[in-house]
């Protein structure tokens, strides 16, 4: 039987990668350009059948290079555009996500981690490219993460990301892990006309009045697409506001490259997304994000259980930080937890948000995520 | 009383970039210039025209062009290009780079488009050098000459370009020098006329940087070589036609029928929605 062309509203079960390309499908997104990769290629051989069905352009790339340029094409012809790969994708495509960031281009970049460095563990999960995440591509920039840690979430959160990336103009990562890619949950899809999706904002002057690269109040820069008469220029090099090169001034280097930082940092009340559980009265916190926190917030039960006032931070949002929320908690806790899949990544910005009050890092490498128990130990440990 | 005067061609021009960066005795003006020419004859509408570099000297020209354009990462211009053409086929998308961006760091795309057809059209300027970074060898250098990082002459043996080109599925192949302008307009015309994947190298001088190593000291005497090294004969064997300092074959070496990449793809999108209807 033929699949109607429309999304799926209703309930589901199916797998991360699936639903993260339905949540692409659902925002709007019209052109996948990809190279095929384990744990990720999924999301490209679910949307090599959906994106037709919706007028949309599937295309396997040379490689992840070619996929990451193709992609900020798309997105300045107009449409909204994304790419999926894990690790070693990540790594070849971080040159253009640098691109993408200079040149303000709205994207989605889903990277399922799965054990590094190299060709490492391609089919076991891990935590260990958040910080690339950040810090991949060369120089300044700002850079939008979430952080999936349900099925139900690689849906919900691919389509805030592609409405974060159309806000901010902002390569916006999905940073997915092996197990919230491959495994099979309950997702309930709402009906299209419930489905919220943002739209690039559009020059509000004729073309004779328009430069591509001078930003409004909310440090954003109305964008025009090709072939819509703005005949504008854009480069990786450093530009002005009109788009054209200026690679010996200091004062346009300065001005550029910190609004590209604050457009993101200074918007972190607007983008950052947690969810707080047992907070309240918490002396003892654990900070956690994707597949792992699902393990900690068992091991937060658990402790509540034995008279430990636990409470659990997760992070939906990996970067920008969320900074105010840590500090806030590092205040009132006694103690804090960071359990991840990695030899001790975002734990130096808990660190280093925390300031006075203990971390402890609980790292795991490998197959499975931490165990709740070995998180409560250290929780134990920590009280 | 005093007429402003313009430039017929200003209008293709973006004024606020000029002037341009190129050295005295360069190609490049040659082939932008061409390329305007062809866009004016063909009465080409430049709201619909996106013209896309690589880096490196002739990386510029998307600037110079009074249409969209983008200035991309080393090596990427025909990848970006692919999804600009996929997005929205109703634009010609131009990718206009030289040797080294398209061929070397850049080959595998190239290569992967060409195969395709994708129906992006892409014009190099090859001077046989990294001529912005100062004069380094690359993959069209000839055997023995002399460059910034082959100071005892070159051992690697070039691509001959348009041989790379017919071999991986270009549907129109042309070489010319900077000396054959009406025959290179009329190239880039033909070109911008065909659907799928065209190709058009044009050899072009580079005196300061890589001439002056090579005992031709200025662009006058790298012209001097192209007009006595060069031989017009349309669709010969491309397989032949490698570039000697004795011998630069030009013409047309392709020029076929073949449906687009983006043409079958959009077929196949209706078909597919076509039979969502019926059901």
């Amino acid at each position: 039987m033929t699949k109607k062309r429309a999304l799926l509203a209703g309930a589901h079960f199916m797998n991360g990668d699936v639903a993260c390309a339905e949540g692409a499908i659902a925002a709007g997104c019209r052109f996948f350009a990809g190279y095929p990769i384990t744990p990720a290629t999924e999301i490209a051989e679910h949307l090599s059948e959906r994106m037709p069905e919706f007028g949309g352009i599937y295309i396997q790339m040379e490689d992840e290079i070619g996929s990451m340029a193709a992609v900020i094409g798309a997105s300045y012809a107009g449409l909204k555009a994304m790419t999926a790969t894990s690790g070693p994708g990540f790594s070849l495509m971080q040159e253009n996500i640098g691109l993408a960031a200079m040149t303000e281009t709205p994207c989605v970049i889903v990277d399922i981690m799965r054990g590094g460095p190299s060709t490492g563990q391609p089919t076991l999960p891990g935590q260990q490219d958040v910080m690339q995440a950040k810090w991949g591509s060369h120089g300044d920039y700002g850079i939008i993460a979430l952080s999936p840690s349900s099925v139900q979430e690689m849906f919900n959160l691919t389509i805030e990301a592609f409405n974060l990336s159309e806000t901010y103009r902002v390569p916006t990562l999905l940073m997915g892990d092996e197990i919230v890619g491959h495994m099979w949950e309950k997702v309930v899809i709402p009906p299209a006309s419930e489905i919220e999706t943002v739209n690039r904002k559009k020059p509000h002057v004729p073309p004779d009045k328009y430069a591509p690269f001078m930003p409004d109040d909310d440090l954003v820069p109305p964008m025009a697409c090709f072939g819509e008469g703005y005949r504008f220029h854009a480069t990786g090099l450093t530009h002005d506001e009109h788009g054209y090169p200026k690679t010996q001034s200091s004062e346009v280097q300065s001005k550029l490259v910190r609004r590209l930082c604050e457009k993101i940092n200074k918007n972190e009340d607007r983008i950052v997304k947690v969810e707080e559980i047992m907070l309240e009265d918490a002396d003892i916190a654990v900070i956690s994000y994707g597949i792992v926190a699902r393990s900690a917030l068992s091991a937060v039960r658990k402790a509540r259980e034995t008279g430990i006032k636990a409470g659990l931070l997760r992070l939906i949002t990996l970067w920008p930080f969320p900074e105010k929320r840590v500090k806030k908690l590092a205040r009132k806790t006694k103690a804090i937890v960071v359990p991840e899949m990695n030899c001790g990544q975002m734990v130096r910005e808990v660190e280093r948000a925390a300031k006075e009050t203990p971390v402890a890092f609980l790292s795991k490498l490998g197959e499975d995520p931490h165990r709740p128990k070995e998180i409560l130990e250290v929780m134990r440990r920590s009280a | 009383m005093v007429q402003e005067v313009s430039h017929p061609f200003s209008s293709y021009l973006r004024s606020a970039m000029i002037p341009h960066i190129w050295c005295s005795g360069c190609g490049n003006g040659i082939v932008l210039n061409c390329f305007i020419h062809a866009l004016e004859e063909l009465q080409r509408d430049l709201d619909k025209l996106v013209v896309v570099s690589g880096i490196g000297c002739i990386g510029r020209t998307a600037g110079y062009a009074n249409a969209d354009s983008f200035h991309t990462t080393h090596g990427r211009a025909i990848a970006f290009a692919t999804g600009v053409k996929l997005a929205n086929p109703e634009l010609e998308v131009v990718v206009i780079s030289g040797d080294g961006d398209l061929f070397a760091i850049g080959g595998n795309h190239f290569i992967h488009a060409a195969r395709r057809n994708i129906g992006v059209k892409v014009i190099c300027a090859n001077n046989f050098n990294y001529g912005m970074t100062g004069g380094q060898q690359g993959p069209t250098t000839p055997l023995e000459a002399s460059t910034t990082t082959t100071p005892y002459g070159n051992i690697e043996h070039p691509f001959n370009l348009v041989h790379l080109a017919a071999a991986a599925g270009a549907t129109y192949v042309a070489r010319w020098t900077t000396l054959h302008v009406r025959r290179l307009t009329q190239s880039i015309k033909r070109m911008l006329q065909k659907e799928g994947f065209c190709f058009v190298e044009v050899i072009s001088p580079c005196p300061e940087i890589f001439g002056r190593r090579n005992k031709m000291r200025t662009g006058l005497e790298m012209m001097e070589w192209f007009r006595r090294a060069s031989s017009v004969e349309n669709f010969s064997d491309p397989s032949k036609a490698e570039i000697t300092s004795k011998r630069i074959l030009v013409g047309e070496f392709v020029n076929v029928e073949k449906v687009s990449y983006e043409r079958l793809l959009h077929e196949k999108i209706g078909q597919i929605n076509e039979k969502k209807i019926v059901w």
